[in-house]
C-alpha cells in the first residue's frame, strides 16, 4: 500500500528533457511544486506554508513546518521526545532504517507529541511526519500518541491531531496493527471525559492511520488534494480489474461521499482551530 | 475432495500405501499384517514429526484450508438457538459477517463473526468473508445492543481482511473500523474474541477489540499477509514463506509478544479433521474466559481493557 504513493504512473509515450529540465535545481535554494512542477525560492514557498503560489498544491510539511506555522512562539513544549524503537520482532534491517531517517529529520520517530497555544488558545496535539519511514505507525507513535491523548485528558487539553502517514509499520508487524486500538481506546476515553478532538488529515493519510484515530475526531478535516483511504489504489485496481477515477481517494472525494467535516486551504487551517478552541473553550473567554 | 497442502503430501502417500496393502491382504491369501502394522507405527510418527513441527508458512496453509471451521460451524457446536440479524440500517447487509444472539450455557449472548464460504458459489456471495463498512456497522449496532441488554459478546475472527474495493472507500471503510475500535473499547459487557482462521489487518481488528483475545493454534494474525508483505518489503510476493517466518503472525509469536492470551489446541492435522473436537476445545477457554469477565464491574472491565491494549508494543527511550 505504501508504495503506491511513491510509484511512477507509467507514461504511453516518450518523453525528451527539454534543456530547461535539465538544469539542476540548487539543493536546499530551489524548491520544485510537485503539482506543477514551476522552479520556486525555497524561502518563498516556506513564506507560502509550502503551498505552491502558482497551482496551490500543498507540499508536504515537516512536523516542526507545521508546529512552527500554527503555534504561537515560545509556548509549546514537546512530549516523550526520547521514546524509540527497539526492533521487537528483531527485522533484519529496520534498525539502520530508522537510524537513517533519524539522522534525515532531526527526529527520533514521525510523529510530535506536545501543547501549545494558536492564537492564544491552548492545546495538545500530535504532528506527524511523513518524511520519518513514511509517517507509519509503530510502537513508539502508538505510544507516542496514546500519551498525548492521556496527557491531554488529564490537563483538560483540547487535542489536534495533524496526520500524515502511509498507515501500519511492516517491520513491527501486528504490533504495529494493535496500535490502532490503542490510540482508538485512548480517544473513547478522552471523549468520555468530554475532551475535544479534532483531526486533520494531511497527504497522505491511509490504512491503520486512517482506519483509526485519523477518521475519529470529533471533527474531522482534510487538506486540498490529500490521498486518503484504507485500501491502496493499486490493491483495489486489480481486486475490481477497473480504473479508478482521478480524484479516487481525495480528499474531495471524501467530502463528496460524506466522510469529512470539511476540505481545509492550509492558510485557513489556523483561524478555522482557533475558531473552533474557541468555541468550545469555557465561555471563549480568551476570545 | 480433500484439499491436500504440501506438507502433507508424506502422510497422504503412507496412508495410500497402508490403504493399498490392506486390500491386497483381502483380496489374497496374503497375510501382510505385520507389514501394515509396521507402516502403521510408521504413520504414527511421521504424523507426529509433521504435524508437531509445522513451520509458519505451513500454519498459514492450515489457516486458510478449504475445510477449515467457519464462524457458522463453530456456532452450530458451540452455542443453542442461534438467531441471525441482518443489516445495518444505513446501506445494506453484508454477509461476510454473521451477527445474532444465541444461548450459551442457557445464558444469552451476542455472537458476531467473519463469514467465509466453503465453495465457489457460497464464497462470492460471502465476498470471501471481507467485509465492506455496512458488515462493520452491523457488528457495531449489534454489540451496542448487547450492552444495552447486559450480554457478553463472542467474536468470532476469520478474514484476510477488509475487502479493498471502489465501493467499500465510498462508504467508509476506514470511518467503519476506526469506529468499531472507538465503541469497542467502551462496551461495559465482557467481550471475546477467538481468532479462528486468518486475521487479516484492520478488517480483522474491526471485530477485535476485546477483554479476552484466543487464537486457535494454527490460525495466523498480521498487519497484512505474507504475499502483501513480501511484495512490500521486497518487492516479490514469491517470497511470501520468508515473510510468514519474519512478519511473526502465529498463535505461538503472538502469544509471545503479548497480543493474545491463550493458544486453543487444535486437533492432530488441523480443526478441519474434527469440527466438534475444536468446538469442545474452544468451549472450554471460552467457559473459562466469560467466568472471570463476567464477575468484574462495568468500570473495573473497561480499566482492565484499557491496561492491556496500552502495554501492546515495545519501545525504549534513549
Amino acid at each position: 500500500m505504501l508504495k503506491d504513493f511513491f510509484g511512477k504512473k507509467k507514461k504511453k509515450y516518450a518523453s525528451i528533457p527539454s534543456e530547461q529540465g535539465k538544469l539542476e535545481v540548487p539543493e536546499g535554494l530551489m524548491k520544485k511544486c510537485s503539482g506543477c512542477h514551476k522552479i520556486y525560492y525555497r524561502k518563498e514557498m516556506q513564506k507560502n506554508v509550502n503551498v505552491c503560489p502558482n497551482c496551490d498544491y500543498h507540499q508536504s510539511l515537516t512536523a516542526w513546518e507545521r508546529i512552527g506555522s500554527l503555534f504561537d512562539e515560545g509556548t509549546f513544549e514537546e512530549w516523550d521526545k526520547q521514546l524509540t524503537t527497539t526492533n521487537p520482532l528483531e527485522f533484519p534491517g529496520y534498525e539502520e532504517k530508522i537510524e537513517k531517517d533519524r539522522i534525515k529529520t532531526g527526529l527520533n520517530e514521525g510523529v510530535v507529541t506536545g501543547k501549545g497555544s494558536i492564537n492564544g488558545q491552548p492545546t495538545a496535539f500530535s504532528v506527524m511526519d511523513a518524511s520519518f519511514r513514511m509517517g507509519s505507525m509503530g510502537s513508539v507513535m502508538g505510544e507516542k500518541i496514546a500519551r498525548a491523548i492521556e496527557n491531554a485528558k488529564d490537563e483538560s487539553l483540547p487535542l489536534i491531531i495533524f496526520t500524515a502517514s502511509g498507515g501500519a509499520r511492516m517491520q513491527e508487524g501486528v504490533l504495529s496493527l494493535m496500535q490502532m486500538t490503542k490510540t482508538s481506546i485512548a480517544i473513547k476515553r478522552f471523549s468520555e471525559a468530554g475532551g475535544l478532538m479534532i483531526s486533520v488529515m494531511t497527504h497522505p493519510t491511509t490504512g491503520g492511520v486512517s482506519a483509526s484515530f485519523a477518521s475519529l475526531g470529533d471533527y474531522n478535516f482534510a487538506e486540498p488534494g490529500a490521498l486518503i483511504g484504507f485500501a491502496g489504489r493499486r490493491i483495489i485496481e486489480q481486486t475490481i480489474r477497473e480504473k479508478l477515477p482521478d480524484d479516487f481517494q481525495t480528499a474531495e472525494f471524501l467530502l463528496k461521499h460524506g466522510q469529512l467535516d470539511k476540505v481545509v486551504h492550509r492558510h485557513e487551517v489556523k483561524s478555522l482551530l482557533t475558531t473552533l478552541l474557541i468555541m468550545h473553550g469555557k465561555g471563549g473567554e480568551t476570545s | 475432495m480433500k484439499q491436500v497442502l504440501d506438507f502433507e503430501k508424506p502422510i497422504v502417500n503412507l496412508k495410500e500405501k497402508i490403504a493399498e496393502l490392506k486390500g491386497f491382504t483381502e483380496d489374497s491369501e496374503m497375510d501382510l499384517t505385520e507389514e501394515i502394522t509396521t507402516l502403521e507405527k510408521r504413520l504414527e510418527i511421521l504424523e507426529d514429526d509433521i504435524y508437531g513441527n509445522l513451520q509458519p508458512w505451513d500454519r498459514v496453509q492450515m489457516a486458510r484450508h478449504q475445510e477449515r471451521p467457519t464462524t457458522l460451524d463453530y456456532i452450530e457446536e458451540i452455542f443453542t438457538d442461534f438467531i441471525e440479524f441482518h443489516g445495518d440500517r444505513l446501506y445494506g447487509d453484508d454477509a461476510a459477517i454473521v451477527s445474532g444472539i444465541a444461548l450459551y450455557q442457557g445464558n444469552p449472548v451476542t455472537v458476531i463473526g467473519h463469514q467465509r464460504g466453503k465453495g465457489t458459489k457460497e464464497n462470492i456471495h460471502r465476498n470471501f468473508g471481507m467485509p465492506h463498512p455496512e458488515g462493520y456497522r452491523k457488528a457495531l449496532r449489534h454489540m451496542r445492543q448487547a450492552e444495552k441488554f447486559n450480554r457478553p459478546i463472542i467474536s468470532f475472527i476469520d478474514t484476510k481482511g477488509a475487502y479493498p474495493g471502489k465501493a467499500a472507500e465510498e462508504r467508509g471503510q476506514s470511518e467503519a473500523i476506526a469506529h468499531n475500535l472507538m465503541e469497542m473499547a467502551g462496551l461495559t459487557v465482557p467481550i471475546v474474541c477467538i481468532v479462528i482462521g486468518e486475521g487479516g489487518s484492520g478488517g480483522a481488528l474491526g471485530l477485535g477489540v476485546g477483554d479476552h483475545i484466543h487464537m486457535l493454534e494454527n490460525s495466523t494474525y498480521s498487519v497484512i499477509s505474507p504475499e502483501g508483505a513480501a511484495a512490500l518489503l521486497w518487492k516479490d510476493s514469491g517470497l511470501a514463506k520468508k515473510a510468514a517466518e519474519t512478519m511473526k503472525i502465529t498463535s505461538y509469536d503472538l502469544k509471545k509478544l503479548g497480543v493474545i492470551d491463550q493458544i486453543i489446541d487444535e486437533p492432530k492435522g488441523g480443526a478441519h479433521r474434527d469440527v466438534k473436537l475444536q468446538a469442545e476445545n474452544i468451549n472450554h477457554v471460552l467457559e473459562k474466559s466469560l467466568k472471570e469477565l463476567r464477575v468484574l464491574q462495568s468500570d473495573e472491565l473497561l480499566e482492565k481493557r484499557w491496561e492491556k491494549y496500552k502495554q501492546i508494543g515495545e519501545y525504549k527511550e534513549i
